[in-house]
């Protein structure tokens, strides 16, 4: 570390810090500002020449005079120091702790952008997980490595799901618990406590690292956020053989965060301002799930992001969808209806599913199943429409059936208490009996033999 | 061309993967290593004594004031023995290999040789070369086994022509040693060996150009039945997420009847990389039976890994596919996708502060991706060989809007659109190409093969199909005004029919192992039992038959799961099912019949 401070900032604009003067200073590397008050901000250099470098302060520039702006570069990147102790601590979007305890010491740092995997090195995700809610497992299972967001818009129940599922998931036959590693950016008092108490009351606060940017905190912080809890995720998963689940809320804001500070560099912008570089910003983040090659842990992420307006062709959940192997979307509509959860089935999708599932993973029947009820649940909504065009009187018995088994599906098989952890077997029972309402010529994605074992009509 | 001193000089700037350096001498368009840690990157643009360089790795910690390199030569792959079945990055680093080195991680500056260089390999020179024959770029000067599908040729590098003064015996040889000498007509003497290095942004020379005459068979039935793609053209699959365009190109991979199949993975996930290379080796190629791995090279830059190696993946990707090409090989190359491959290039434009013109895209880009596309196609090979390369680009538009600058660019290039549709994949119906958006130039240059080699009612059958799903898509829309009982029992009939052909035909398994590939033959079959169904029905319907009773017969649930009772190779009893079903109809019929004269 170098202990020489240099007095010659010579612009200070929207976070951003120019200092001219200084010998030859590494891209990357991370700053310490001592402004007129004698208060410490940090930042990192995001342009160096041989001129003059130019900083992102993560406290942002306001109140700064170029005067009495003293910056000393530290020689190294961005880094989180790693040890065991992390787990049942907060930090901030830094790395410093924000629960009024001591720092993590220890001699192993690392920088928080990680070189990329090999795709080489990957092994393919393939252990089911049973969350205990049938819309997630029945119908677009997570597997152990993946990254299957949560698709929410404002005043969904995405937080308490996100809950439910770092409460409830386990590998079934076995009684391992993940621990989990929480990143919150931008989220507000009322949300970051219910985690805490969420995490407290179920007894895994233990088994947990929060990292924590509030809504009033500088945004900047929140690129750092992501990048500093995968850090300490691979740490607990690679180094300590530990399966970790990831949360992230929301990515939303990380985005609104780079665009605003990719906005301040004059970066060219894409779609709705954000920048063109969005989608490889977030698969940096994103990619950094998974299983590695003789490695017995695992990273499974679990982002959360509200899609702004409800609109999931906005840039963000558009992107994000492309990256990621799949998602669960909420639907504003069944959450009026007062169903919990309120995931909206035909959009969602697991892409890792298919290897995950079946027999020697959950059961013979799941993958037709689950491909039964989409195709019979997108003929019923169709069905649905027509009833509310024409009255439910005027439609074919067939049709009505249709119209029944919607409703059905809704309340029974979406529709779960928040405490309610059914088993990957309850759950493809509850399809069965639903799916009973047919008569088995009406079936034609489920096999004969899967007809005769478990069809209520032709099984008896 | 390639300039074998290297020079040096230091870095002036360093802006994420855009580096200034002060370089004297440097071309545009030079491989240079940077820093202390020997970054690779390209020379992308001069301005005055300084260049600018995209840098293939990340900067982080590199200073202004570190050494730099020329290499005095571009960017160029090592092409030879040992690349199929091989998994390479955007820059063809071997990832194995770095993997097996360096661990889960890439590391930076490490750059191993694409290619084994000790592993022998078995050369059995072309009979009839003797010394003192002219000789020219692209001939071939002998063959290796690469893998038991595929028999390496040794060609001439194209940009040496001359006299062969020396030709190495059948042997074992490794990539190092010569094999032939070549003495070009300024007396200088090039020594041959298995391999030799091809810039990758310079298409590979050939005779001519020719039409494509045989459609690529991808054992996918709205892809071949529908729309059609030839071999040595260009196809592009654009979709939402979620919409099944990776499925697509991993079924096109592994059913396509293609010599040789180029992966590239340019800026998507990584696990679907590892999908291939965990089932392509257990997974038999249709047509000779080996592993179809043997027959499968992949380039892989995921999301994830630095953005400037994404651009030149593709162009990695391609140099490769023209190589086997040349060779005389029917190549496939795959690009997932080619979205991803644009917004590098818009990065890279915006660092440079370059003028933006369409949501953020450079001006250029309509251009470049002509230009990529353009090398495809089915030509005449230097030693006077047929070869091809067919190009297949996945396109990720943004919200699903083929409106966007990438996807509308490429729809003006290609030849063969599958357009992947939200509804249908929405609904479950795989694979969610739509009928109604997709579009093969290619149909009657297609029909051709189809009615000589398969059946001669094909282009009548395949245009009955889809006039039935027009009719169905208009049918349904008064349906949904004003309900089914408006439409008359032949209406009625028509929406079955359209149903039958959906799910008996366009939708197709890629998980099921009897649906996932069905032969020409087979797919014909299919189509033709279906539409022959329709019509006895119809006919029934003219009768006084109530659609009602067609309906409910139960040898229309059975036809529907055809495509997964037979396989390809049970066009018997695909046959015998036809004569079963027919039969079924004609019981109705004389039933019919018969009342009808009771009450006459």
């Amino acid at each position: 570390m170098s202990a020489k401070e240099y007095r010659t900032a010579s612009a200070a604009r929207g976070g951003l810090l120019t200092v001219s003067n200084v010998p030859s200073i590494a891209f990357g590397d991370r700053v310490r500002i001592r402004d007129q008050k004698g208060n410490t901000r940090n930042g990192q250099v995001i342009l160096s020449s041989d001129e003059e470098v130019l900083i992102q302060v993560f406290e942002g520039t306001d109140d700064l005079d170029m005067e009495n702006t003293w910056v000393r570069f530290l020689d190294e990147p961005v880094e989180i120091a790693l040890s065991p102790e992390i787990l049942g601590r907060v930090f901030s979007g830094l790395g410093e702790p924000r629960d009024f305890r001591p720092p993590i010491v220890s001699s192993l740092r690392r920088s928080i952008n990680a070189a990329p995997f090999n795709p080489a090195a990957r092994t393919y995700p393939k252990e089911f997980i049973q969350t205990g809610v049938s819309t997630i497992d029945g119908l677009n299972s997570l597997v152990r490595g993946q990254k299957l967001p949560i698709f929410s818009a404002s005043g969904l129940p995405h937080n308490r799901l996100a809950a439910q599922i770092v409460r409830q998931a386990k590998l079934p036959d076995d009684d391992s618990r993940f621990s989990v590693v929480f990143a919150a950016m931008g989220v507000s008092y009322a949300d970051a406590r219910f985690f805490q108490e969420e995490f407290a009351s179920s007894g895994v606060l233990g088994n947990v690292v929060m990292f924590v940017n509030m809504a009033d905190d500088p945004p900047v912080e929140r690129l750092t956020l992501p990048r500093m809890a995968l850090t300490a995720a691979e740490y607990l998963a690679f180094d300590l053989d530990r399966h970790v689940l990831v949360v992230m809320t929301d990515m939303t804001h990380y985005a609104e965060a780079l665009r605003e500070v990719a906005t301040a560099k004059g970066d060219v912008p894409a779609r709705k301002g954000y920048p063109g570089y969005l989608y490889s910003d977030l698969a940096e983040i994103y990619e950094r799930s998974g299983r590695i090659k003789d490695r017995h842990g695992s990273i499974t992420l679990v982002p959360v992001l509200s899609m702004p307006s409800d609109d999931i062709t906005h840039p963000i959940p558009d992107l994000t969808g492309y990256i990621t192997e799949g998602q669960i979307v909420l639907s504003r509509e069944l959450h009026n209806q007062g169903i919990y959860p309120p995931v909206h089935i035909s959009p969602s999708l697991s892409r890792l599913m298919k290897d995950g599932i079946g027999k020697d993973f959950t059961r013979e029947d799941h993958p037709h199943v689950s491909n039964q009820l989409y195709a019979l649940y997108a003929r019923a909504l169709e069905t649905r429409n027509l009833a509310s065009i024409i009255g439910a009187d005027e439609l074919s018995a067939r049709d009505r059936r249709y119209l029944e088994f919607a409703d059905a599906f809704e309340e029974r098989f979406v529709r779960q208490g928040e405490d309610e952890d059914r088993s990957i077997e309850e759950t493809l029972n509850l399809a069965w009996n639903l799916l009973s309402s047919f008569p088995p010529q009406a079936l034609t994605r489920v096999t004969e033999t899967e007809m005769a074992k478990y069809h209520r009509q032709s099984g008896e | 061309m390639i300039n074998k001193e290297s020079r040096k000089g230091t870095i002036l700037e360093i802006n994420g993967p855009i580096v200034t350096i002060r370089l004297p001498g440097v071309h545009n368009g030079e491989q240079v290593r940077i820093g202390s840690l020997g970054l690779y990157g390209e020379v992308i643009a001069l301005e005055g004594d300084k260049a600018i360089v995209q840098i293939y790795e990340s900067t982080e910690m590199v200073r202004p004031g570190e050494p730099v390199e020329g290499l005095g030569h571009p960017l160029s792959v090592e092409l030879g023995p040992g690349l199929i079945g091989g998994i390479f990055d955007g820059v063809q680093r071997p990832l194995e290999e770095m993997f097996l080195k360096a661990g889960d991680q890439i590391p930076r500056g490490l750059s191993p040789d694409p290619l084994d260089r000790e592993k022998l390999w078995r050369f059995v020179p072309t009979e009839n070369l003797e010394p003192n024959m002219p000789i020219i770029g692209g001939a071939r000067i002998g063959t290796v086994q690469e893998t038991e599908t595929v028999e390496h040729r040794i060609m001439v590098p194209p940009d040496i022509e001359g006299e062969l003064i020396e030709l190495a015996p059948e042997g074992d040889y490794n990539l190092e040693e010569t094999i032939g000498q070549v003495r070009d007509r300024h007396g200088h003497v090039h020594h041959l060996k298995l391999f030799h290095r091809w810039p990758v942004r310079k298409p590979r020379p050939y005779q001519s150009r020719d039409n494509g005459i045989d459609p690529l068979i991808t054992g996918q039935r709205i892809l071949d039945t529908f729309f059609p793609l030839l071999k040595g053209s260009k196809c592009a699959v654009p979709g939402p997420f979620g919409a099944g365009k990776t499925v697509v190109q991993h079924q096109v991979a592994r059913w396509a009847n293609a010599d040789i199949v180029i992966y590239v993975g340019c800026g998507e996930r990584g696990n679907e990389l590892v999908d291939v290379l965990d089932s392509f080796p257990k997974l038999k190629d249709p047509y000779t039976g080996r592993p179809l791995m043997d027959r499968t090279l992949l380039i892989a830059n995921t999301s994830n890994m630095p953005v400037v190696a994404r651009e030149a993946s593709i162009y990695v990707g391609i140099t490769i596919a023209e190589y086997y090409r040349d060779q005389g090989f029917d190549v496939v190359m795959l690009a997932d996708s080619t979205s991803r491959w644009a917004e590098a290039l818009r990065e890279v434009s915006g660092r440079l502060g370059q003028m933006p013109v369409e949501e953020g895209y450079p001006a250029y880009l309509a251009s470049r991706l002509a230009a990529f596309y353009e090398r495809a196609g089915r030509v005449e090979t230097m030693d006077c060989g047929k070869g091809s390369v067919t190009l297949i680009g996945a396109v990720s538009p943004p919200g699903g809007d083929f409106s966007e600058p990438v996807t509308s660019h490429t729809k003006e290039i290609i030849q063969t659109f599958w357009a992947l549709s939200k509804e249908l994949a929405d609904a479950r119906h795989y694979p969610a190409i739509d009928w109604v958006d997709s579009f093969s130039a290619d149909v009657g240059t297609a029909a051709e093969w189809w009615h000589e080699n398969i059946d001669r009612g094909w282009e009548k059958r395949r245009g009955q199909a889809l006039a039935m799903l027009a009719r169905d898509a208009e049918l349904s829309r008064i349906v949904n005004l004003v309900g089914p009982e408006a439409l008359s029992s032949a209406q009625r009939w028509v929406l079955e029919g359209a149903t039958l052909i959906k799910e008996g035909v366009l939708q197709q398994s890629a998980l099921d192992p009897v649906d996932t590939f069905s032969s020409p033959e087979k797919q014909f079959m299919l189509l033709d039992l279906i539409l022959t169904v329709y019509d006895e029905g119809a006919a029934l319907i003219e009768l006084g038959v109530p659609v009602q009773e067609l309906s409910e017969m139960p040898v229309l649930a059975r036809l529907r799961r055809c495509k997964e009772l037979y396989d390809s190779s049970q066009i018997d009893q695909l046959k015998a099912f036809r004569e079963e079903a027919l039969q079924d109809f004609k019981a109705i019929h004389s039933e019919y019949a018969q009342r009808g004269e009771q009450t006459a």
